[in-house]
């Protein structure tokens, strides 16, 4: 069961990461990665959220850096639209390439990916809001824009195309600290034959616990718990290991 | 200074496994010089060989064929000089008899057996297997003594060897799975070492001080 801590990054600074007392720079990624690696991260997701193309390229710098002193799986998200932005990115050091708005509206994306790279190299990014009971729908544009497209018809669609793992955003649960949407995992998880990674809602160790226990998530994603120091890596894992689940061991 | 061909063949992740043969030659007394390359004459003068590989099983072995004269400098090195050799994932996959991901193409030959679809005992396992999982080890160099440790995982393959007896680590995904395989001087591992941070690393620098 993997705990996947999830940093922005603007202009290659990451700007929503834990406030670790030992870093010194608690904006350098390279920093942040070992400290998440230090205290038992199974991997890092780090979600660019810049829009000029300087900070294109401070990012690619940045995962290099990272991946030359981090040598744990590692994540990359944020404005791939093309096969070439994957490469450029995978080349740079990132392990994984995950794609959301560009794929949904062409999901050749994913394949043209996962043949060149492999699909444990895709991971399908999906943005859902809740239309009635058990209906999704798809957004894209960080939300911004309803596809009308039903989030299980895309998912079943990027598994088809060879996406490896699908990570799965509740925009309800998203920033309330309510917990994982449940119902709406268990309902991927046992749609799909790949890994769902939960994201969206996380508000204490124990809603990991249940994302993994009563959604079937393979995996969970947090970003503002741990950035404000609200759960820890290790009360997270300790709380999974308590319920029963697989886990790393910490060191 | 001896060296340690990184096998360039268009393949994935191949900045991070030279950086973690890198770092893991520099906790050796010892200094190993890592070379990323594609070069016949290069491979032929290496002192070990590492196979990274992500992606297909097809399409790996169509990229290993499609350089000039690399099948043939890696074949003498490893089968006739006995050069120590570690396939890490794909590059492990490789060493199979054949690979049956989009249909059934031959692979290496140099440890008989054949790469088949991963099929979890259990519904609620996912394919790809993708995560942290134990290693069981059987005593050999390259984990030292019988031991477990975690490795990190992601594959929707594994390799089945026809003979037990090369089998050196097994993992439990939904039943019992090849982790790592050896014989004599040629060696793989299905998890990800230059991904499994101490543990890992550790596998590496065992490797680049193996005598085989």
């Amino acid at each position: 069961m993997r705990v996947i801590p999830c940093l922005d990054v603007k202009d290659g600074r990451v700007v929503k990461g834990v406030n670790f007392t030992s870093l010194r720079d608690a904006g350098d990624p390279v920093e942040q990665a070992q400290a998440y690696d230090e205290a038992g991260a199974d991997e890092l997701m780090f979600l660019d959220i810049t829009a000029s193309s300087d900070g294109r390229s401070a990012m690619l710098d940045m995962i290099a850096r990272t991946a030359d002193a981090c040598f744990m799986p590692l994540a990359v998200g944020g404005g791939v639209r093309t096969v070439e932005d994957a490469r450029r990115l995978l080349r740079s050091g990132a392990d994984k390439v995950s794609v959301n708005t560009a794929a949904v509206e062409n999901p050749q994306l994913i394949a043209a990916c996962a043949d060149a790279f492999g699909e444990q190299c895709v991971v399908a990014a999906i943005d859902v809001k809740q239309v009635e009971a058990g209906r999704w729908e798809v957004f894209t544009y960080g939300g911004r824009k309803a596809t009308g497209l039903d989030a299980l018809d895309y998912a079943a669609t990027a598994v088809t195309c060879g996406a490896g793992e699908i990570l799965l955003t509740s925009m309800d649960r998203d920033g309330v600290k309510g917990g994982y949407d449940i119902a709406l995992l268990k309902r991927f998880s046992e749609a799909v034959p790949i890994p769902v990674i939960a994201s969206g809602g996380a508000g204490s160790a124990q809603h990991m616990v249940e994302a993994v226990r009563d959604g079937g998530a393979s995996a969970v994603l947090a970003a503002s718990i741990f950035h404000f120091g609200e759960v820890s890596l290790s009360e997270a894992k300790a709380a999974m290991a308590a319920a029963g689940l697989p886990v790393r061991d910490l060191r | 200074m001896p060296t340690v061909a990184l096998i360039d063949y268009g393949s994935g992740n191949l900045r991070s496994a030279e950086k973690a043969l890198a770092r893991a030659a520099g906790t050796l007394s010892r200094g190993h010089e890592v070379v990323v390359t594609d070069a016949p004459d290069v491979i032929a003068r290496a002192d070990r060989i590492v196979l990274p590989g992500v992606g297909a099983f097809s399409a790996c072995m169509d990229a290993l064929e499609q350089r000039p004269g690399l099948l043939e400098a890696m074949t003498d090195a490893v089968q006739t000089q006995g050069r120590p050799f570690l396939g890490v994932c794909v590059g492990m996959q490789l060493l199979a008899s054949r690979g049956l991901e989009f249909g059934p193409r031959a692979g290496l030959d140099w440890i008989k057996g054949e790469v088949r679809r991963l099929e979890p005992g259990e519904d609620a396992l996912k394919v790809p297997h993708v995560g942290w999982n134990d290693v069981s080890a059987l005593p050999h160099p390259l984990f030292r003594e019988a031991s477990t440790s975690q490795m990190y995982f992601t594959h929707s393959y594994v390799f089945d060897p026809t003979d037990p007896g090369v089998v050196l680590a097994v993992s439990d995904y939904g039943g019992t799975i090849t982790a790592a395989v050896a014989n004599a001087n040629v060696a793989g591992v299905q998890f990800h070492p230059e991904k499994s941070q101490g543990a890992g690393l550790a596998l590496i620098a065992r490797f680049l001080e193996w005598r085989p």
